[in-house]
């Protein structure tokens, strides 16, 4: 068993399930993946046939409801983290980030949604034959969601949406977009979420590129007078906040989960170098001071994980705290950034080459602190639901 | 047809195995442990023919400790409808085990048995053999194609200098080389039908079969560790290398 996973060998929440699902997943990435990551890295975008190939293999619907398509019968949330870690592998977060956009772009639907949408883009999105993105932030502000700009107008019996959306992942590629906009006054009471769909007229995008996660597609998303008919709102009128809201907790222990098996990639690339290359007659981890910081890089990875597995139990058992969810994923990032640099540092000139997973998971780092919540709002929101107030 | 896939556990094969400390063997305690690839191969041919409607039912042998269990699953999540896991304590040998999926084999009746060639952790590449003699039945080894038609199988063998295809007339043994197929990943979905899929519980008692050891380890090492290369400046100095080392004369 590699440094990478040997230690849910060891864990209560996993059984041999788990491993299953592990060993699959894997499986998946060695054939379907990895060969190719470096290549979509370049093309800045993940092929279609993968989505399928993903549907497939189950790993698109693992989770969500048998009858639109998904799997949920025996599994638990940790067959989820589990399916993640194997995701991160590679060392590339545009490819989790991608491939499962549906991740955030689909619950609201299923939660708040006609039965009508949801038999009409669930199954299609399961299947991989149709990519849904999530669209909340703006170009004037994201994590102060109640604040946001881009108008829906009742005009006779249809919305007419005006405005734009910013970094929104799979945003050039997406058929499906879940979109938060303004349909009653100022603040969080008058946000509503809204379907809007690739082809519509007046809906644009332009691509971005990033830092990192290449082989991610984001975009800015236009909307010039787009009419969207009022079967696409996703639940009620202005009762949309909520529904945003509901998506955290599950996206931040995800993030989180993420975090830390890029950290183990990080450390075991790290440890990998440090028992093979030799300076002043001895092997790297021979000297103490990178024996300390290998230590060091697997003493954070072990507690943030040990918090990551409470968190999801306490999501399972229906005991979750968002403001654990919030703190957790600050935990989580800045563990990712520690162990980041240390194993750049190991690896010296090597990690700073194109092509290493170190390099990139480096360069990833921050989208991880920034994205999804940043650390200075994850702070703020949990000190204000724990009442330091 | 009914087919038999045996399937052994064995230590995964990305795993760098080191030798115990007293030489009895090599370290298994905490080892992650997977499926033997060949028998994969094997349980993969099984599905297939499933799949073209030549077998109807694919039963999944395996013999050895009681986590030999999860290694079953995995043949039940690929495909194979159910499982026979014979427990024993005991590090078994090709001879018992051939003795034991022989008297399985005069019980479940199949048409086929199909093997992986050997087993990554001892490389005996015995078993399948064994079991055809004991059995009296036909055997095409290191397969590279199996097609089956009536009452006879055509398979594919990689010898050297070429393919050779023996036909062997039914019920047959079939060992498995690397070329065969590529065995797929279970879906998540059939991860989980398979813990509903049926595995009987049978210890080599239940078959009259006595697994007791034949052999006797001696001693197990590490291979010697391979000498640096040198560097030769010319053509002249390579020949006279190879000749004092007795490769050319």
């Amino acid at each position: 068993m590699t440094m990478f996973d040997e230690w849910r060998a060891r864990s209560p929440y996993y059984d041999e399930s788990h491993e299953a699902v592990a060993q699959s997943v894997r499986r998946f990435v060695e054939r379907e993946v990895a060969p190719h990551i470096d290549a979509w890295e370049d093309a800045r975008e993940l092929p279609r046939a993968l989505h399928r190939k993903a549907a497939e293999a189950g790993i698109l619907g693992l989770g969500y409801p048998e009858e639109y398509g998904g799997h949920s019968a025996g599994f638990d949330i940790f067959h989820s983290l589990v399916q993640s870690e194997e995701l991160a592998r590679p060392g590339a977060g545009g490819l989790t980030a991608s491939l499962m956009t549906h991740g955030i772009g689909l619950p609201p639907i299923l939660r708040m949604g006609s039965d009508e949408m949801k038999r009409r883009v669930a199954p299609e999105v399961l299947a991989g034959d149709k990519i849904i993105a999530l669209a909340i932030t703006e170009p004037s502000g994201g994590s102060d969601v109640a604040q946001l700009k881009t108008r829906a107008e009742k005009v006779g019996n249809k919305y007419v949406v005006n405005g734009s959306k910013m970094f929104i992942t799979s945003g050039m590629r997406a058929d499906y977009y879940t979109v938060a906009v303004r349909t009653g006054g100022l603040g969080m009471a008058g946000i509503s979420l809204m379907l809007i769909e690739k082809g519509m007229p007046g809906f644009t995008q332009t691509p971005l590129e990033k830092m990192g996660w290449h082989c991610s597609d984001t975009a800015a998303l236009y909307f010039d007078n787009v009419e969207v008919p009022p079967e696409n709102l996703i639940g009620p009128e202005n009762a949309g906040f909520m529904g945003i809201m509901q998506n955290f907790n599950g996206e931040r222990l995800g993030m989180a989960h993420g975090c830390c098996a890029f950290a183990r990639v990080c450390l075991e690339e790290a440890v990998a170098w440090a028992t093979t290359r030799e300076t002043f007659g001895k092997r790297l981890a021979q000297h103490q001071s990178i024996r300390i910081k290998l230590a060091d890089m697997a003493r954070q990875i072990e507690a943030t994980q040990a918090w990551v597995d409470l968190c999801a139990w306490q999501n399972r058992e229906g005991k979750a705290r968002p403001a654990d969810f919030a703190m957790l994923k600050v935990q989580a990032t800045r563990m990712l950034e520690a162990v980041a640099r240390e194993a750049a540092q190991v690896l010296g000139g090597a990690s700073y080459l194109k092509g290493s997973k170190v390099e990139r998971i480096y360069r990833e780092v921050r989208v991880n602190a920034i994205g999804g919540g940043s650390e200075e709002i994850m702070l703020d929101l949990a000190g204000r639901q724990l009442g330091y107030n | 047809m009914k087919i038999l896939v045996p399937v052994k556990r064995v230590v995964d094969y990305n795993v760098k195995v080191r030798v115990k400390p007293d030489q009895t063997g090599v370290e298994l305690a905490n080892i992650k442990m997977s499926m033997n690839p060949f028998d994969e191969i094997a349980v993969e041919e099984a599905i297939r023919l499933k799949e073209k409607g030549i077998a109807t039912e694919i039963v999944a042998v395996s013999i050895g400790v009681q986590q030999s269990q999860e290694t079953i699953r995995t043949a039940l999540a690929m495909g194979a409808d159910r499982g026979i896991l014979v427990t024993t304590d005991v590090a078994v040998e090709p001879l018992a085990v051939a003795k034991l999926l022989a008297k399985i084999a005069e019980e479940e009746q199949p048409q086929l048995i199909i093997l992986g060639k050997q087993a990554i952790d001892d490389d005996s590449n015995q078993t399948g053999q064994m079991l055809a003699a004991l059995l009296g039945w036909a055997q095409g080894t290191f397969a590279s194609k199996v097609e089956p038609s009536g009452d006879t199988v055509n398979v594919t063998r990689e010898v050297d200098g070429g393919l050779e295809t023996l036909t062997l007339k039914l019920p047959a043994i079939v060992t498995t080389d690397l070329r065969l197929n590529e065995p797929r990943y279970a879906s998540l979905p059939n991860i989980m039908k398979a813990k509903s899929k049926p595995i009987a519980a049978k210890t080599p008692a239940d078959y009259g079969v006595d697994v007791t050891p034949r052999l006797t380890t001696v001693k197990v090492a590490e291979p010697a560790k391979r000498q640096a290369g040198i560097k030769v400046k010319t053509v002249d100095e390579l020949i006279d290398n190879l000749k004092s080392v007795g490769v050319l004369s």
